[in-house]
């Protein structure tokens, strides 16, 4: 699928607040199909915040999600995630009790059939539907990700890198229309996040899914999205193209309360590094 | 990757006995299951009812608590429910015993779900304490409701009957208890091969993220109230036929504890350890009493020591496994299994 | 007897069994404020506590005003020794492990009292005048208002010292937040052996009141269930819950076993158990905790 112009996901004027503390006020933005929008800000600035509201796990005070023109704003999160609405998490939220190949499985739970009853007769249907997933997980997925030697694992041992990795697994067995990634590179090394960042256009381009992502590496937001969201303070204070809003002095502001881009890369880049 | 018998293979991984060695010790265990009731004598073959009886109760519990996450308190209450169930189908009803179990299942799993509601708006030990409250209030209707329940005397359960034969010696009753126990753990070690026992233990693991990632909590979370309430309710329908009588003290509170200390002894979590948890804590109790006799000829009045001996074994069970081997006994199995790896087989 | 006046000598029975449920819950509030440990075990220790006293009121031949606080330090000691040996090496796991630990430990301290007192019910010596009290034309026991008036004084102390006291604050620091109370300086594994002695130290106190009133027997560990509906009820974290719980709970259990009949206490206990857990799931007066994805 190609990138365009209508919206696959659009937030509109979603407000949200914690007991008087308004954590987004009329947040709007849109991501187009086929593209991958960043949305960027400080830390605190409520962009985890807005993913909540996108998946349903906040319910925000006013305003609506709209996923291909529907809004869903009245839906449960799983009816959502059902709908095609897939993310992975800041803090990784892998089944510590699962292996890796359970987890990801775990993903396509709200596309299946079985029933009780034919669970635990483990019928023909119950077993042909775990068979056909398995295939699908196997050579879609777990091939594509490269992580055919830890198939077996438990999450618990795997290194970081690894584990964000499992999430994008999960999050693509989910079948995914819209995939949210919160920071997935935070906390990796050059190696693992340039990985990261081919499987993430990998994924646009060949499986047609629009991303949304927020991060904190401008050098990765620069090589690979199309349109970026600055939020700071529960607000949209710009957005545009990459090298606009990189450019743009009141982005450099919310960081650093100055107008100077330069400073904003290099205060970047440290975040980046933690 | 294998390719070309990638069919084969991928069924033949999600197997319930993947490797030759389990299918060959599975096949040994079951011939052993057949053997015992013509080998060992009336006390023995009670003893192994009884602890098939509980194997059932705490697989159901461990579906709950060990796996998806939902302590309960309540497991016997459920069992008493399963109980009445046949005690009342057979005096008023008069339906054949199967329907029976299968209805005492089924009440008790009605009833689960109704217990299981708070389980959306309390977690851990405040779903826990829920679940005693339950049970208490359980076994005041078990006392009042005297039409059906029969009051403080309880009610006289008739045997069990199949065409042509009343079913009243554990000889008989074992070749009904047996097989019950055995179609219910093969089916609970089902449940996870599939989505809903994947769904189960991400529940567990972090209720919140398995929401978003397309699981219904609420749902789920009664499926499997539902399911260990029929499976306590099978339990406690088995063991209405087995000692023909049931009263409101025949399942204490204390039996909830009892079986959770059986999964948490086992392995909360595996199936293997439900079994393993419940066998090991139904026969430690008597194995106290052979070291009691055994030790009589030395100790004055040994035999008043039995009961404070067994309640204190009891507990220091709990505790020694919760803090030196908190996945239980079914985790030493596998370590003693990996240590001798396939023998004496060789795939 | 006027209907008015019996009705307020089984509220007066009912606040007095009621502060010692208020005691009870105080154990209980103390060990989880600090360690976040329910600990299903305060009833056992309670009924040791009675023990203790027996052993050195009766067995012993000791002044009850000497066997008094005997046993209330012998709780303590108990507490300290349980949590150094079995709580702490627990921290970390799930809550519901460690709540296991604590009723396996109940298990274990009724064998051992079954073992070397026997199962038999036993009546502690006397150490309250049995001479009736008046408030006004109202009979109350004087046992129950002796239990009353030490048990409300003891647990308005703790309200007041976790309000004011260096120590009751560092309990609350640890509380909510264990590293941050490390940076701190707060002894964060003292506080936890603390917050098990003075917990259980209250409990076997509380055991030789109830004692004093009602006699003692392995069974009677059975309080701490009532005494942990109070918590739930009022809030696990919340000492002031425990108060008002406590005395609210003793004056309904009081009515419904005088008006209704005994058998019914119970079942309305827990039903009122569920409906406030429907209603505030984390008690009336308890914090509770938000999770983030
Ligand atoms: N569950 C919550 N309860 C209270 N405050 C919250 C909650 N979730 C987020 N917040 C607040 O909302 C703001 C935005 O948080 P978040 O969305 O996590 O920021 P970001 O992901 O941009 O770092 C912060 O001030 C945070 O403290
Ligand atoms: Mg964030």
């Amino acid at each position: 699928m190609r990138m365009s112009d209508a919206a696959a996901l659009k937030v509109a004027g979603v407000t949200l607040s914690f007991g008087g503390v308004k954590a987004l006020r009329d947040v709007s933005f849109e991501a187009k199909a086929g593209s991958i929008t960043a949305v960027i800000g400080p830390n605190g600035a409520g962009k985890t915040s807005v993913f909540n509201c996108i998946s349903g796990f906040y319910r925000p005070s006013s305003g609506q999600v709209l996923l291909d023109g529907q809004d869903i704003s009245a839906l449960r999160p799983p009816r959502r995630a059902a709908l095609g609405i897939a993310r992975s998490f800041q803090n990784i939220a892998l089944f510590r009790g699962m292996t890796v190949l359970d987890n990801i499985k775990l993903g396509r739970h709200a596309h299946m059939k079985t029933n009780l009853l034919q669970a635990m007769l483990y019928s023909g249907a119950a077993a042909r539907e775990e068979e056909a997933l398995r295939r699908d997980v196997e050579e879609r997925i777990i091939d594509f990700l490269e992580i055919d030697h830890i198939r077996n694992m438990p999450v618990s041992v795997l290194s970081y890198g690894l584990q964000k990795r499992v999430e994008l697994a999960r999050a693509l067995a989910m079948q995914p229309r819209i995939l949210l990634l919160d920071e997935p590179v935070a906390g990796m090394n050059r190696e693992e996040t340039e990985d990261m960042a081919r499987f993430i256009l990998d994924v646009k381009e060949e499986w047609g899914v629009t991303i949304l992502m927020v991060e904190h590496d401008m050098g990765l937001i620069m090589d690979i999205s199309d349109h970026v969201t600055v939020l700071n303070f529960g607000e949209v204070i710009a957005e545009g193209l990459p090298a606009e809003v990189q450019a743009d002095p009141h982005v450099a502001e919310a960081y650093l309360g100055s107008g100077d881009p330069a400073a904003l890369m290099k205060r970047l880049h440290e975040e980046a590094e933690h | 990757m294998i390719i070309g018998t990638a069919k084969e293979s991928y069924r033949a991984d999600e197997a319930l006995l993947t490797t030759k060695p389990q299918r060959v010790w599975m096949a040994i265990f079951l011939a052993f299951l057949v053997i015992v009731p013509f080998s060992v004598n009336d006390y023995w073959l009670y003893m192994v009812c009884l602890m098939t009886i509980n194997v059932v109760a705490a697989t159901g519990l461990n579906i709950l608590t060990g796996f998806t996450g939902q302590v309960s308190l309540g497991q016997a209450a459920f069992m008493a429910v399963g109980a009445y169930t046949v005690a009342w189908m057979e005096r008023d009803l008069g339906t054949p015993f199967l329907v029976n179990l299968v209805g005492a299942g089924l009440a008790a799993a009605a009833l689960g779900i109704v217990v299981g509601i708070p389980s959306l708006r309390v977690k851990g030990l405040y779903l826990a304490i829920a679940t005693i409250a339950a049970s208490f209030i359980l076994h005041f209707v078990f006392v009042h409701w005297e039409s059906v329940t029969g009051g403080n005397t309880g009610i006289n359960v008739a045997p069990a009957r199949i065409p042509g034969m009343e079913l009243t010696t554990y000889f008989q009753l074992y070749w009904v208890i047996m097989p019950v126990t055995i179609i219910m753990v093969v089916a609970a070690a089902n449940i996870f091969r599939t989505r809903i026992g994947r769904a189960f233990i991400a529940i567990r693991d972090r209720d919140i993220s398995a929401e978003v990632l397309g699981i219904p909590l609420l749902q789920y979370k009664l499926m499997s109230f539902a399911i260990a309430s029929f499976y306590a309710g099978v339990a406690g329908g088995m063991w209405a036929y087995f000692f023909r009588v049931v009263t409101p003290e025949s399942f204490p509170f204390m039996m909830s504890i009892f079986l959770l200390a059986a999964i948490i002894v086992g392995g909360m979590g595996t199936i293997l350890g439900g079994v393993v948890g419940a066998v090991f804590m139904t026969i430690t109790p008597e194995l106290l009493r052979f070291v009691v006799e055994w030790v009589s000829p030395w100790v004055p009045n040994a035999g008043t020591l039995l009961s404070p001996v067994r309640t204190i074994v009891f507990g220091g069970l709990i505790i020694g496994f919760l803090v030196f081997e908190p996945q239980g006994l079914a985790e030493i199995i596998q370590r003693v299994r990996r240590f001798f790896r396939l023998w004496p087989f060789r795939t | 007897m006027s209907d008015w006046l019996f009705f307020i000598e089984v509220s007066l029975a009912g606040l007095g069994s009621g502060a010692l449920l208020s005691l009870t819950a105080l154990a209980f509030v103390l060990i989880y404020k600090a360690t976040q440990v329910v600990n299903l075990a305060v009833g056992e220790i309670l009924m040791l506590g009675g023990y203790l006293f027996f052993a050195f009121a009766a067995g012993m031949g000791l002044s009850p005003w000497v066997a008094i606080p005997l046993a209330v330090i012998g709780g303590g000691i108990v507490g300290g020794i349980v949590e150094r040996g079995i709580i702490r090496p627990m921290l970390g796991e799930a809550a519901i492990s460690v709540f296991m630990v604590t009723v396996g430990l109940g298990s274990v301290l009724v064998g051992l009292v079954e073992l070397i007192w026997g199962t038999d019910p036993r009546s502690l010596p006397n150490f309250i005048a049995t001479a009736p009290l008046f408030l006004g034309e109202a009979y109350v026991s004087r046992k129950i208002a002796v239990a009353f008036v030490v048990a409300g004084i003891v647990v308005t102390v703790f309200l007041v010292l976790f309000r004011f006291w260096r120590g009751g604050v560092a309990l609350r620091a640890t509380a909510t937040d264990q590293a941050a109370a490390y940076s701190c300086g707060i002894n964060v594994p003292g506080v936890f052996s603390l917050a098990w002695i003075i917990g259980c130290a209250t409990a076997a106190g509380a055991g030789v009141l109830l004692g004093a009133i009602s006699g003692i027997s392995p069974t009677m560990g059975i309080f701490g269930l009532s005494a942990l509906v109070v918590v739930i009820v009022g809030g696990l974290d919340s000492i002031l819950g425990a108060l008002v719980g406590g005395l609210a709970l003793g004056l309904i259990q009081s009515w419904t076993g005088t008006y209704l009949g005994g058998e019914y206490t119970s079942v309305v206990t827990f039903s009122l158990l569920i409906v406030a857990l429907m209603i505030r799931p984390y008690g009336l007066f308890g914090t509770h905790e938000i999770e983030r994805l």
